[in-house]
């Protein structure tokens, strides 16, 4: 009974990858009260904006409350610049409400996307409320779980299907040891052309070492 | 064009027969009464230049300057009531850094261009409170190239490849319609500038004036600056040779 009073929380693996000429944006699937797995299809990759994607963690209501903040004060803000919305831009947007209400959310969130001006780009907002770009993001709880992977493995210059692999491996390591991560891993890439969506079912993960 | 509006022009709230606010075009009058300033959207930037017009000889050289930077991008120049201009200059100073606080980004011309148009517009609505008697024009070079708008009193803006305000400024615009502004450079573009505002001076009217010149181009690293002394003497002594040359 006291599962059904815990908030319901994005335990969460999340990652976002940049490439020459777009990002790659991927998730797990598991939504959690408690121990009880609420969604275990959850898409956690929202769009902003056409060329602008986050991935959540944290609290869902908390993130689902700020990027629909977020993609309203972008919708206007691209009405008075008259063109494409910059990746910056909304990150900045995200920090904004991340920063002045820490008292009272719980968001991780990385904003990744393509951008006339800048190419792919990818800003972590963790849960302080602090921008960073980086050339790759982890997050969530999961995500403690791959640092040491994701470090030895990423490399400057990978290709898009190369970011697309180290993604995958990533988060099946992270969902493989985070009992708040599961299910099936959501992939997003953005680029020039647009958004490309998968899904990888649990049943097709990459395998690694398991005991047999 | 001129004509008084005897009787509908006592306020900005009320229309004359035929339309219009007078109050907002007698703003326009003291716009047209000042000195002349000039922009210019050339290849790889934006070029300003004022006629400063001296009102006193005891005035120190360069003090009362009529072109100021609002982000380390964006230029303005002005011409009319200098005292109304000076809070034109606060705003779009207020305007650019909410804007850089909130969207991570410096502040693109345009929308700078509109923020300060939809103030300006506010004036001309009360009775209580009079137009700003003053047009500017402000310039930035950012990522999507060199940018130039121009706002009025009546709150209208636009953008300009070329554009000029104040006393001269039918001389001068005549002037700027015959250069190709593609093709020039910001170091072209400011001896045509201090040629122009040379020839569209009245001497007899007017006796002296400041010539003031600042730019935002690749040469300055795309930062709002007064064109640096040496160039400037330069261009001055420049554009006065050439004027000297065609009236020979």
């Amino acid at each position: 009974m006291e599962d059904l009073s815990q908030a319901v929380s994005l335990g969460t693996s999340i990652m976002a990858v940049e490439y020459d000429g777009g990002v790659v944006m991927g998730a797990d699937s598991r939504t959690t009260t408690g121990s009880y797995i609420a969604n275990r299809v959850t898409n956690k990759i929202t769009p902003i904006y056409d060329n602008i994607y986050c991935c959540r963690s944290g609290s869902a209501a908390d993130t689902q409350a700020i990027s629909d903040y977020v993609r309203y004060y972008l919708q206007l803000h691209q009405s008075e610049l008259g063109e494409e919305p910059e990746v910056k831009t909304a990150a900045q947007l995200f920090q904004l409400l991340c920063y002045g209400n820490k008292n009272n959310l719980q968001a991780g969130i990385i904003c990744a996307g393509w951008d006339q001006h800048n190419g792919g780009s990818v800003y972590n907002i963790p849960l302080g409320g602090s921008l960073v770009r980086q050339p790759f993001a982890i997050g969530g709880s999961g995500s403690t779980y791959i640092y040491g992977y994701c470090d030895a493995t990423y490399k400057i210059g990978m290709t898009k299907e190369e970011c697309k692999e180290f993604t995958k491996n990533s988060l099946a390591l992270a969902m493989a040891r985070d009992g708040s991560s599961g299910g099936v891993i959501r992939l997003v890439t953005i680029d020039k052309s647009g958004v490309e969506r998968e899904m990888i079912p649990g049943n097709k993960l990459p395998k690694f070492y398991d005991g047999r | 064009m001129t004509s008084i509006g005897t009787g509908y022009d006592l306020s900005a709230t009320t229309y004359s027969p035929d339309g219009r606010v007078f109050q907002v075009e007698y703003a326009g009058k003291a716009v047209d009464n000042s000195g002349t300033a000039i922009a210019l959207r050339v290849k790889d930037g934006i070029v300003f230049g004022v006629e400063k017009l001296i009102q006193n000889k005891m005035l120190v050289e360069g003090s009362g300057k009529r072109i100021a930077s609002i982000d380390k991008h964006v230029g303005l120049a002005f011409a009319g009531l200098v005292a109304d201009a000076r809070q034109l200059v606060t705003r779009a100073r207020q305007e650019a850094k909410s804007y850089k606080s909130t969207y991570g980004d410096a502040i693109p011309a345009k929308v700078l261009a509109e923020r300060l148009s939809m103030f300006v517009q506010q004036y001309t609505l009360y009775a209580s409170i009079r137009p700003f008697g003053c047009a500017i024009l402000v310039g930035a070079y950012d990522k999507r190239g060199p940018q130039l708008y121009m706002i009025e009193p009546s709150g209208v803006s636009y953008g300009y490849y070329g554009v000029a305000i104040g006393k001269g400024k039918q001389a001068a615009k005549t002037e700027i319609e015959k250069l190709k502004l593609s093709t020039l450079t910001a170091r072209e573009a400011i001896v045509e500038v201090a040629r122009i505002l040379h020839s569209v001076h009245d001497p007899v009217k007017d006796k002296e004036f400041e010539l003031e010149l600042s730019w935002v181009c690749d040469e300055s690293e795309r930062v709002h600056q007064f064109v640096p002394k040496d160039i400037r003497d330069e261009a001055e002594t420049r554009a006065k040779a050439i004027i000297e040359e065609s009236e020979q």
